[in-house]
This record gives structure tokens, sequence and C-alpha cells, in this order.
């Protein structure tokens, strides 16, 4: 279920090919699928690179724009940055790099990434050993609680979650942001893993209990090196969900506390004058997701596709 | 999906009875509080209680002193800006998912013919990867209304120069004050204000024009020759660079407008059209005697084609929905095309053996084995699509955000953005709840249908 997988089963099972004796469809009518169905693969071919080149077009007006000087950005379109490669410039980047606001948000947005992963993995696969191998009282009830959590609009939680994080002193600051993205990733985290957890052989588990392993002893040794990739799609999956957020620190978070995605859409306003802002400082936002999900494709997309239905 | 239906809680284990099994169960229990605590703690403070309190929050006035009843929900569905969002997000609803799932499937039947299809997969749904404030930026650009910067309205607008003629002198106009010969027709063009007749000549000066803007053709202007039976006269520009020169005549040093195109009207009909030559003299031969107007309609003085407003109230809801389709047709194509390759192969080949067409095997047999897949799919865009917030708030200008707006926004302008109205935002946070509780029922059964 990755991108690399390839489709269907290998060559060697599909014994059903058949051979030049089968009668039906006659020579001549095969011949001419096969030309037409070249021709069409060729067609098929031409449409996927043009559909290829109309999705990469955004992202490299983005890149292109971000390199340019400002003069420019004004009196002609990025395209022609193609014909006089030699105009870029990394003066844009160096700019917003001397800018303390952004650096700052820059920091912030990872300080609030980190943790907020780090937490959610953590305290997920926690509930989810619980949720899947202990016994305590209602423990299905509450997991179909969870469950249902699954769909919970953010949007519920940020009036009440605000006045209480007010309550007791932490709206405005990178813990309110924190913990707000702790409790909505947890049912996704909690569900993805413990439906994990729960596919490891009963008897691995019974084997560690009787050698007289604690829980501990058997989350830790035993729980989590099987339970690798699941936590990696999780941690994955949940980094950049909090990275790229946007929502919950517009309303959680202030102007010191306000991580990268916060301070740029504040510059929107003036979208065309700000593009020598805004160019790069987009790119610098989406570089490290990129990184990430080029790196961990596969781990990302896995997550993606546990989290359907989210 | 997949998580979806693997699920299976383990049997409980039948243990021995007795005390030391009874006291061990307690400490099972223990440690269980222990495992599971810390993440019940936080789902009950932070996402169960919120919905208690927002519920109830619904109900009272925008300050929280006074107790209204459904008041919020009745203002919910009356007031212009609210109703607006919300007609929007059905839009959304409706538009969305289902031409993202068929883009989706389309596009993942089409891959699964080429070899390259893993490093099309990625160019795909690298926007997945992407904040939503980063695509709203990069569409921001892409639909820019200047055609030197946005790369659409670039596009538009050579296609819009391809096939018309664009106006030659936008933002000319005629000469006033002594020697005007011109006077503005009322709709953005000009027209003599004396009366002419065959065998007289006409000088339109024109100013307003850069001289370093005029069409390379241009010469010294010339006056016309009278001639019997003509009308004839020059378009110039009535300006000498250096200065000197007369006004509303033709002098040395002053160039003609060429391409102008010229009209001789009676009685408000056109009765000739000419077009001006390099020096600017144009001539209606053969004129009837009587008494005429020359006119230069306005499409010589338009200004020029300046591309769509992609961003304007009437198309900013269907460019943001593109800008989400960039983003989101990796999720679809992934999953169906996951879902296509795991499909019996000899199930295609068969039918393909028995002669059945492409078409009919993607509609009779590649669809139905799909439907799961794809329900899964729409139902998650669904869910996604109802809180859509970000895009709207980011590519929508200040100016028609009101005209692009939906719940999910509203919700935010209501209760933080200015309005102030934590009672309305709270309903409208409600609202947004009851609407995926449908989706929440069918994962809470599909859950425990997969579970026994």
């Amino acid at each position: 279920m990755t991108l690399a997988s390839s489709a269907g089963p290998a060559p060697a099972a599909a014994p059903a090919r058949p051979g030049p004796a089968v009668p039906r469809p006659p020579a001549g009518s095969r011949l001419a699928r096969r030309a037409g169905g070249i021709l069409r693969s060729g067609a098929v071919q031409a449409v996927l690179v043009v559909v290829g080149l109309v999705w990469l077009t955004p992202t490299v007006g983005l890149l292109v724009s971000s390199l340019r000087p400002g003069a420019q950005e004004d009196s002609s379109g990025w395209w022609t940055a193609f014909t006089h490669p030699s105009t870029l410039t990394f003066s844009n980047y160096s700019h917003l790099l001397d800018n303390g606001d952004i650096t700052h948000a820059f920091w912030n947005t990872v300080l609030i990434s980190v943790p907020a992963t780090a937490a959610v993995v953590v305290i997920a696969a926690l509930a989810g050993y619980a949720f899947a191998w202990l016994e305590f009282p209602g423990r299905d009830a509450v997991f179909l609680v969870v469950v249902g959590m699954l769909v919970v609009p953010v949007q519920i939680g940020l009036l009440p979650v605000a006045r209480f994080f007010g309550a007791i002193g932490i709206f405005g600051s990178i813990y309110g942001v924190i913990l707000f993205h702790v409790a909505y990733g947890l049912p996704f985290a909690i569900f993805l893993l413990r439906n994990y957890f729960a596919e490891i052989p009963r008897e691995m588990l019974e084997a560690a209990r009787m050698d007289g392993g604690s829980e501990w002893t058997i989350f830790t040794r035993l729980i989590l090196p099987v339970g690798r990739p699941a936590l990696a799609s999780l941690t994955i999956f949940q980094f950049l969900w909090v990275w790229n957020d946007l929502l919950v620190s517009l309303i959680f978070a202030d102007s010191r506390s306000q991580p990268l995605t916060v301070a740029l859409q504040s510059q929107m306003r003036q979208f065309g004058a700000n593009i020598d802002v805004l160019a790069p400082g987009a790119f610098l936002s989406l570089i490290v997701p990129l990184i990430v999900f080029f790196a961990f494709q596969r781990h990302f997309v896995e997550g993606v596709m546990a989290g359907s239905v989210k | 999906m997949a998580t979806l239906q693997t699920a299976l809680p383990p049997a409980r284990a039948g243990g021995p009875h007795g005390t030391g099994a009874r006291r061990r169960s307690r400490r099972a229990k223990i440690t269980a509080a222990v495992f599971a605590l810390p993440a019940l703690v936080l789902l009950g403070a932070l996402v169960g209680y919120p919905i208690v309190y927002s519920v109830i929050r619904s109900l009272f006035d925008a300050k929280g002193h006074r107790f209204v009843g459904l008041d919020n929900y009745q203002t919910l569905f009356s007031d212009h800006a609210t109703l607006i969002a919300l007609r929007n997000t059905m839009v959304w609803v409706l538009v969305v998912p289902a031409l993202l799932t068929g883009i989706g499937l389309v596009l993942a039947v089409l891959t699964d013919r080429v070899r390259w299809k893993t490093a099309f997969k990625l160019v795909i749904f690298m926007p997945m990867a992407v904040s939503f404030l980063a695509a709203g930026i990069t569409f921001r650009l892409v639909y820019d209304q200047d055609p030197d910067r946005g790369v659409l309205n670039a596009v538009a607008v050579s296609v819009h120069d391809a096939f018309h003629d664009s106006a030659s002198y936008p933002g000319a106009r005629a000469r006033q004050g002594a020697g005007a010969t011109l006077q503005g027709d009322g709709h953005g063009g000009f027209a003599t204000s004396a009366a002419t007749s065959p065998g007289s000549t006409v000088s339109l000066g024109m100013v307003g024009i850069l001289p370093a803007k005029l069409p390379k053709d241009s010469v010294q202007a010339a006056p016309a020759a009278a001639r019997p039976g003509s009308v004839s006269g020059t378009v110039f520009l009535d300006f000498r660079p250096g200065g000197g020169g007369r006004p509303g005549q033709v002098d040395p040093g002053e160039r003609g407008l060429p391409g102008v195109h010229v009209r001789l009207e009676k009685d408000g009909h056109t009765v000739a059209k000419a077009t001006s030559g390099p020096d600017g003299t144009f001539r209606f031969a053969k004129v009837p005697d009587g008494s005429y107007q020359v006119a230069l309609p306005k499409s010589n003085f338009a200004t020029a084609y300046s591309g769509i407003s992609w961003l304007g109230p009437g198309l900013v809801t269907p460019a943001i929905m593109a800008a989400y389709l960039w983003v989101w047709t990796g999720f679809a194509l992934v999953l169906i095309g996951a879902g296509l390759a795991a499909l019996p192969r000899e199930v295609l080949e068969a039918a393909r053996m028995d002669g059945a067409t492409e078409w009919q095997t993607f509609r009779r047999i590649t669809v139905p084995l799909l439907a799961p897949v794809l329900s899964v799919v729409f139902v998650t865009l669904v869910i996604n699509v109802m809180k859509v917030f970000d895009l709207v708030y980011i590519i929508a200008p200040g100016p028609v955000q009101q005209n692009a707006n939906v719940l999910a926004l509203q919700m935010w302008l209501v209760s933080f953005g200015g309005g102030n109205n934590q009672g309305l935002g709270s309903a409208i946070g409600v609202v947004l709840l009851l609407l995926v509780v449908p989706a929440m029922v069918l994962n809470i059964r599909r859950f425990r249908r997969s579970g026994s």
C-alpha cells in the first residue's frame, strides 16, 4: 500500500496469458488492437505528462518568484526568468533570515511541532496498548467514544478551550498550542496504534507474561519494537499536521509564540507588495514538510491512508 | 480503510479465579489506568468537555449573560453573512468530494498503464505534505490579476490577444482648448465637433500618448490633401517634443498615429470606414454631397485586456476549489491506486479476453469492484471539505472574503476575528459537529462490525 508498490501480482503469477493458439480474437484484429493500444498508451502518457506539468507549475512559480529581486517582481512574470537565469538571487532569503520576526516564528514552529508530536506518540502508544491488551472496566465502550472522536472538528473546541486556557493562564503561549494539538491528535493516534498493537500475536504476549515480565517491560521491550512501522507513520503524519497548522495557532498563540504560518498570514493583506517576503517565507515553510515527505514517503502515505475518515 | 477493517479486539482471557487472581486483577486495573489515563484526561478535558460546553454556550447570548434558547440557531439560518457561508459550504460538499473522487479514479486507471507511475504519483501527492498556507500563497500568485505576475492571466491575455486586435492607443484623448476639432462622443470615443463636407480636410490632434509608445511605423504626420468628392484628414499626436507647435495643426516634429480606425458618420450612422496610414492620413473617397462627421470609435482607446478576475466575487469560490483539488487529488489517486492494485487481475484479463472494450471493463468491472475504496475516499473528503478554513482565509482577498465565506471561516470570524459573538460562534461549531455525526456513526458501526 505504498507509492512504490507495483501493481498487482508478479508476472509469474499470470499464466492465464493466451498462447498464439487461442482462436478468438482473430490475428488481424489483435494486431489492430495492439496498434491501437500503442497509440492509446501514447495518448495516455501525453495526458499524464501534461497533468504532471500543470501540477508542478504552481510550486515552480513560487520557487522562482522567491528567487527574483523585488523590482523585477513588479514588471515581468516569473516565467521570464527562464530566459535570464542570471538575474536570480538569494537576496530575498538573506533578507528573510535577517528578519527577526520570521526567524523567531520559524523557531516557534519547531518548538511547537516537536513536543506536540512526541507527546502524541508517547501518550497514544500507552493508551493504544491499554485498549488493545489490558483489562479495565468499560474499556470497549470508551474506545468506541474515541472512534467517535475521530471526526470531531477542531472548531468545536476552539472557544471552550480558549476560555479554559485563559483560566489556567496558558492562553497565548506555546504550551497552549501544544496541548491543543496533542488533544486533537490523540483520537486518530490511539485508533491507529491500538489497531496495530491488537494484531500482535497473543502467544507472544502470553509468553512474555509467563516469563514474569511486567506490563511496562512488555510495553517497552515487545510492543514498541514490533509497532515501529505504525509509530513511524504516526510520527510523520502528526508532525506534518502540526507543522502545517494555521487555525489553532492563530487563536492560541500570541505574537511572541506565533509559528511561521501565522507570521506569514499577517503579511497577506498587502499580497502584491509583500511578495518578496511571502514567496520565500512560504518556501521556507514548505521545505521541511517536503524533505520529510520525500525522506519518509512510504510512512507518510501509510499514515494518510490509515487516517482516511479522520 | 485497511485499519478500520482489520481491527479485532482480542477475546477476553478466561483466567483462573481466586484471591491471588483477584489481587492480580486489581493490580492489572491500576496498571491499565496508568497507561490509559493521560490520554483519557486530555480527551475528556479538551475534546469531551468542550462539546458539552459548546452546546450549552450556544443557548446563551454574545457575552454569555442571558439565556436565549435557540435564538443563535435562528440567527445562523437567517443572518445574511452566515447564510452565504452555509450555502458555500453546501456547494463545497456537493461539488468537491465527487469531483475529486472522479479525478482520482480516472488518474488512477490511467497511471496504472504507464511505467513511471511512481514518479507521477509523487508529483501529484506532494502538495498533501504542504501547508494550506503555503498552498494558498502559491495560488494567490497563480491567480494574480496582473498578467505580469499571475500565470493564469498571462495565459488568458496572450490567448485573448491572439484572437482580438488589441487597442492601439489606450488612454489617448482629443486635444482640448484652442485648436480643438474633436469632442467626446459620450461613449469613450471622439467625433468632430463641426460638420464636414466632401472636398474638405480635418486635422484630428490627439494627446495623452507617450512618444516612446508610438508604433514603430509611425512617421512625421502629413497634412491631408483636399480632393473633390473626398473627405480626408490626419490623425496625429498633437505634441511637439521640445515645445512649440500650433495646437490643432500638423507641425514639423509631430508624428502620425497609424492604424487608427476612422468612421465617416451621417446623422449618427456610419457610412464609411477607413484606417490611418503611417503618417496618420486617411481618406474617404466618393462621398456624396452632404454634411458629415468624422469619428474615432472608442475601440481605438480602450484599455488593454487585463485577463480574468479569478479572485473576483464571481469566480473566487471555484478558484479556491481548484486550489483544494490541487492539494487533495494525490490523496484520492494514491488510495484508489492502491485499491486498483489489489483488484484480481484475472477478472480484468478475462473480461478483455471476452472482447469487452476498455470502457465496458472500466464501467462494469473496475468501478463496482472499487466501490468500497471509492466510498472511503468520498466520505473522508466530505468530512474534510466541511471543515475547510485555511485555503479560503488565505486565498480570498479581503473585499471578497464574504463571497467566499464558509462555515468554518465564519465560525472564526464570528468568535475571534472581530465579531466576538461567542454564542453564535458556539452555535456554528455545534452545527459543524452535527454535520459530521453521520460519519461518526458510520465509523463506529463499521468498527463494531469488524470487531464482532
